[in-house]
């Protein structure tokens, strides 16, 4: 009992360096898996409101309203709604194939955050082929669609999965070159290795004093933009969702699914993006980095941005309470206002606590990075309210002949301008 | 921190490599012995990231399990599955699948018989962390002239693949 008692305190230690799973802890590795679970779906959540919200703003109208205060119950209704539906299987599909795709691509999807750096030590686990092991494991959630597009023996999935996979595989190809020419960034240090390790890049930037975005101006900023193209067509999202073209293919690849199996192909699609965006922020923005760590990097600057996440959800519960004061005086209309005060509650208390230096310290990191992830996920539901769809060749021309050799182009000259710098 | 490369584990990929190979060649549906494919190749992975040797599985998930059998799928997926099915399957290669499979069976029972004394007794221990590196160390360092030649080879196969697609260049 005392051993397990100290096996549990070991982590709690503030001066622990290591994550959970490099250190062997299986507990704490076990309670980041729990929590890493929770906070993905927790953030499907609310991106699926967030979207419809944001989507509906754009085209200036008020989206969900009913479901909760300004809607805010509505993705638990739509959650609730899905169960309910009956899972229908089409007498023609290949019903093993058909009732195992989904499960592939949520799979893929969460898989890859073993290796996503929340912080120093918050990671499940670090591995040293990190960023390999991510973008393996994200290339096989196009298993899951074109299995589900065939599958479903019919016309419209089929043209779906195959739009889809030769999408995918030819989006890769940009994606790695981008991705190599950041990795080729960390090598230029003193001994001249490089790291795969995702822990290990942000490690380099630290070290360099430079997020990779603005190194070698303006090559970083170009290998940046080519995985931020790349990324949106490897989730299939707007402008590039032609996988789910429904002006052409009803839904693409997921249009015999129904209910549950449905909400899985949602499901994963969204971790897929927030795990894409977590790859461009570890190698490009700083992953857990606050800004301007080395500019910035007075005891005063530290304390001054370690007040930032409080705030930001103190600002948040100012929002709701601004919100419960609009809200119309009519009794239909109080229990609403009660539940909008309690959220906003809620979100006042959280900012609270994190005030308190011991929690801020440990959590911070874990802010930043959600921080800069966030922002990948409005740019997300941006590009969807704001480009028209590519035509598929189009997309192909654009991914092979324009985002390829700009990709091969930024590789050569990262190599070029570092052995410069190593050599003076 | 206790390894987790275990005797059981090696058994269970072992029997999943198994059980899928043996469902490639016997599935008369050919996205069925695709996918069947897929799981031997993940299993492999899951036996080079025993062998310490995790940049290997990595490449492995991407270009096989990732890249290359998608591809596979995307043909095999426009094939007319029904009529492929109920067509006759054949084998007119008994003599030559026999004679390799008795040479390679006889290969392995010699490793298993005499393995100990062709083989050292034990691996040299390799930090796992610095896996990637020492084999970048290795191919652009000792190798280079064969990871060279290895690559003009895809190059030309490359062209030659867009030669032969293309009709008018």
């Amino acid at each position: 009992m005392h051993d397990l008692i100290q096996y549990v305190q070991s982590y709690l230690d503030p001066n622990v360096k290591v994550t959970p799973g490099a250190a062997g802890n299986m507990f704490w590795a076990f309670v980041y898996i729990m929590l890493v679970f929770l906070g993905l779906s927790v953030a499907v959540i609310a991106m699926n409101w967030l979207e419809r919200k944001i989507l509906a703003h754009m085209q200036v109208r008020l989206g969900p309203m009913r479901v909760g205060p300004h809607g805010l119950l509505q993705p638990i209704a739509d959650a609730l709604k899905l169960l309910l539906k009956e899972d229908l299987i089409p007498a023609g599909a290949d019903s093993f194939v058909f009732w195992f795709a989904p499960f592939i691509v949520v799979l893929a999807a969460f898989c890859v955050f073993v290796v996503v750096p929340f912080g120093p030590q918050h990671a499940i686990t670090d591995m040293n082929i990190g960023i390999l092991f991510m973008l393996g494991v994200s290339s096989l959630s196009v298993l899951g669609v074109v299995m589900a597009g065939w599958a479903s023996n019919s016309h419209y999935p089929l043209i779906g999965a195959l739009r889809s996979s030769a999408q995918m595989v030819s989006y890769e190809i940009a994606m790695g070159l981008a991705v190599i020419s950041a990795i080729l960034m960390t090598s230029l240090n003193a001994t001249g290795t490089g790291t795969l390790s995702m822990i290990g890049i942000v490690e380099a930037q630290k070290a360099q004093g430079e997020w990779f975005i603005f190194k070698f101006f303006p090559l970083g900023l170009i290998a940046f933009f080519i995985f931020a193209v790349a990324m949106v067509a490897e989730t299939n999202r707007a402008p590039f969702d032609l996988a789910e073209a429904e002006s052409e293919l009803t839904a693409g690849f997921h249009t015999e699914y129904s209910g549950f199996r449905w909400s899985l192909f949602f499901l994963g699609e969204y971790t897929a993006m927030i795990a894409v965006s977590s790859i461009a922020v570890t190698l490009w923005l700083g992953g857990w980095l606050r800004p301007f760590p080395n500019l910035l990097n007075s005891p005063t600057w530290d304390t001054l941005f370690s007040y930032v996440p409080g705030a930001t959800f103190l600002f948040l519960a100012a929002i709701c309470f601004y919100n419960v004061a609009r809200m119309p005086k009519h009794p239909y209309f109080r229990i609403q206002t009660m539940g909008l005060g309690a959220f906003g509650a809620a979100l006042a208390l959280i900012g609270l606590i994190l005030f308190i230096p011991v929690v801020s310290v440990r959590v911070q990191d874990i802010f930043w990075f959600t921080a800069k992830v966030a922002g990948f996920q409005y740019l997300y539901i941006w590009y969807r309210g704001t480009f028209p769809r590519y035509r598929f060749d189009q997309l192909m021309h654009l991914g092979w002949k324009v985002l390829l050799p700009l990709g091969l182009g930024v590789l050569i000259l990262t190599a070029g301008v570092g052995l410069l710098q190593i050599k003076s | 921190m206790t390894p987790v490369a275990t005797p059981f584990f090696f058994y269970l990929l072992a029997a999943t490599m198994l059980i899928g190979g043996i469902l490639v060649i016997t599935c008369k549906n050919a996205v069925h012995s695709a996918l069947a494919l897929i799981v031997t190749l993940l299993a492999q992975a899951n036996i080079y990231l025993m062998l310490y040797a995790p940049f290997v599985a990595g490449v492995q998930i991407i270009l096989y399990a990732g890249g290359i059998m998608v591809l596979f799928l995307f043909v095999i997926m426009l094939v007319n599955i029904d009529r492929a099915m109920k067509e006759r399957q054949f084998n007119s290669q008994w003599w030559v699948g026999i004679i390799a499979a008795t040479a390679l069976g006889g290969l392995f029972i010699a490793v298993y018989t005499k393995g100990k004394s062709i083989f050292p007794e034990r691996i040299p221990s390799i930090a796992e962390g610095e896996n990637t590196q020492r084999v970048a160390t290795l191919l652009y360092g000792q190798y280079m002239f064969a990871f060279e030649i290895a690559s003009l080879l895809l190059l030309v196969a490359i062209i030659g693949a867009v030669v032969m697609a293309k009709k008018r260049i």
